[in-house]
């Protein structure tokens, strides 16, 4: 049980760590995948992003049982050990990252105006040039990726109870507190946890907004 | 004079919709070439086929001797030769001098030249007060002095612009005009094209002259000939402002 303040803190940052490693995980894959797949030409292209915005319903249980399965004793990473350790966690909600800001990545370059993109190339830009320079132009909807990206782990309890086992002082994480105190009857103890996880979520939220508004020079 | 650039019987269709029809001619070293015409003509298209930033659907572009196309491995290094400024004026999302400086810094400059050669350009343009605030800022006829300095910057050994003073207050405009004079008076073995809607810009600043219609060049001549005695009737009505649509 979540009693002490002290546990609290530790659940509180575990929390934290996991979803932020997990958001910066995979925005460091997807954002460079959406802007490729959003701004290079070739075959199979629709098929890619058809495929990439469907994967945004992708079941968080069922990211949980795939990691779970790779790394339990049977599986064929079985031999790393780390099935119920944070790093367990972050690779399952890197997974639920990963489609979400590839989507609204390649949502966010596409929508840079053609103009934008011809001046830059009519400067003399190489392609790979280009590319950054359009990320750039892309910024509010990079910044609005990891958002999103951060908000669906930070929430998310299936994936994280399946591969993290809730276990005190280790994996627990204030999504899986909750289910735990709620199942225990202490709901008044659960609503406060939920409350932090909200401040936690918000405060987050309000960093990055912050950095999306942040004035380009 | 040695040709710089030309298009070899260039046709254009988007979607089917034809926007050049078998475009045939060759600028010199040297020359101020305009193309004037209608609104819809192709005048745009035309520079656009010139920077490789449109590929051709027929024809082939010839530049300083060598056939290029969009898809070569060459094109990039082609238009970094070549100085662009687009109809429309676009500004990056960073500051005044960082939208100048951004040609130079795509061509691999090193910091302090940048800086050195970004402050001096802004203060010719009368920009340099407004240097550290976002481009997006700036009013709509500084944005298009910005371009243009962003385009020449690096010096190119070519100049496509595209209504490049269009909407500018006529001290602007001069400003710029005298700009590009400057640019053709530093190195003989300069080019530049211009299109234009403005009959006295053309007549200030081109040697020769070239009139589109509906896609097709109608005529091409010497500044002289183009102004005092056209060929065909519809330069004729062009340059003297009849309604032309
Ligand atoms: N990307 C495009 N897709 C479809 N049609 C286009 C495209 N670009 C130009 N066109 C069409 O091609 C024709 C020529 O256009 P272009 O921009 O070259 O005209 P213009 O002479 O530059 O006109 P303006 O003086 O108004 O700038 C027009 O009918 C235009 O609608
Ligand atoms: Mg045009």
């Amino acid at each position: 049980m979540v009693s002490t303040g002290n546990e609290l803190l530790d659940v509180t940052l575990l929390s934290l760590y996991v979803s932020g490693m997990a958001t910066i995980l995979g925005s460091a894959i997807g954002i460079p995948l959406g802007a490729l797949i959003g701004l290079k030409e070739f075959g199979g292209k629709g098929a890619v992003k058809t495929l990439t915005y469907t994967l945004y319903g992708f079941p968080p249980v069922l990211s949980g049982l795939v990691v779970y399965y790779m790394f339990s004793r049977a599986g064929p990473l079985g031999d790393l050990g780390i099935l119920f350790t944070p790093t367990a966690m972050i690779i399952a909600e890197t997974f639920l990252v990963i489609p979400l800001v590839t989507g609204i990545t390649i949502t966010s370059v596409v929508e840079v105006d053609r103009s934008i993109k011809d001046t830059v190339k009519a400067l003399g830009a190489s392609p790979s040039q280009s590319i950054i320079t359009v990320m750039r132009e892309a910024w509010v909807g990079l910044v609005m990726a990891c958002m999103i990206g951060f908000g669906r782990v930070i929430a998310e309890v299936g994936a994280a109870y399946l591969v993290g086992g809730n276990i005190d002082g280790e994996t627990r994480v204030l999504t899986t507190a909750i289910m735990l105190e709620t199942r225990m009857g202490h709901f008044e103890w659960a609503m406060s946890l939920g409350i932090v996880l909200l401040s936690v979520a918000l405060m987050v939220f309000l960093f990055l907004r912050l950095l999306q508004e942040r004035e380009m020079l | 004079m040695k040709t710089a650039i030309a298009l070899e019987d260039v046709s254009k269709k988007y979607n089917g919709v034809v926007a050049l029809k078998g475009a045939s001619f060759a600028v010199s070293k040297g020359e101020v070439f305009g193309i004037v015409g209608p609104s819809g003509a192709g005048k745009s298209t035309i520079l656009r086929i010139m920077d490789l930033l449109e590929a051709p659907t027929k024809g082939r572009l010839l530049i300083d001797g060598q056939y290029v196309a969009q898809t070569d491995a060459r094109a990039e290094t082609v238009r970094r030769n070549i100085g662009m400024v687009l109809q429309k004026p676009v500004v990056l999302n960073r500051s005044v001098a960082n939208n100048l400086g951004y040609s130079l810094m795509i061509r691999g400059w090193d910091e302090h030249r940048i800086a050195e050669v970004v402050d001096a350009e802004l203060k010719r343009l009368g920009l340099h007060g407004r240097r550290r605030t976002n481009a997006r800022n700036l009013s709509g006829g500084e944005m298009q002095r910005l371009c243009f300095a962003r385009a020449t910057v690096h010096a190119p050994s070519m100049l496509l612009l595209d209504e490049f003073a269009a909407n500018l207050d006529p001290a602007n405009v001069s400003l710029l005009e005298n700009q590009v004079q400057e640019y053709m008076r530093e190195d003989g073995n300069r080019t530049v094209v211009i299109v234009t809607h403005n009959m006295f810009q053309a007549k200030r600043m081109c040697t020769r002259i070239a009139l589109i219609w509906d896609g097709e060049i109608v005529e091409i001549a010497d500044r002289k000939k183009f102004f005092e005695n056209p060929e065909d009737a519809r330069t004729a009505a062009f340059v003297s402002g009849e309604s032309v649509y």
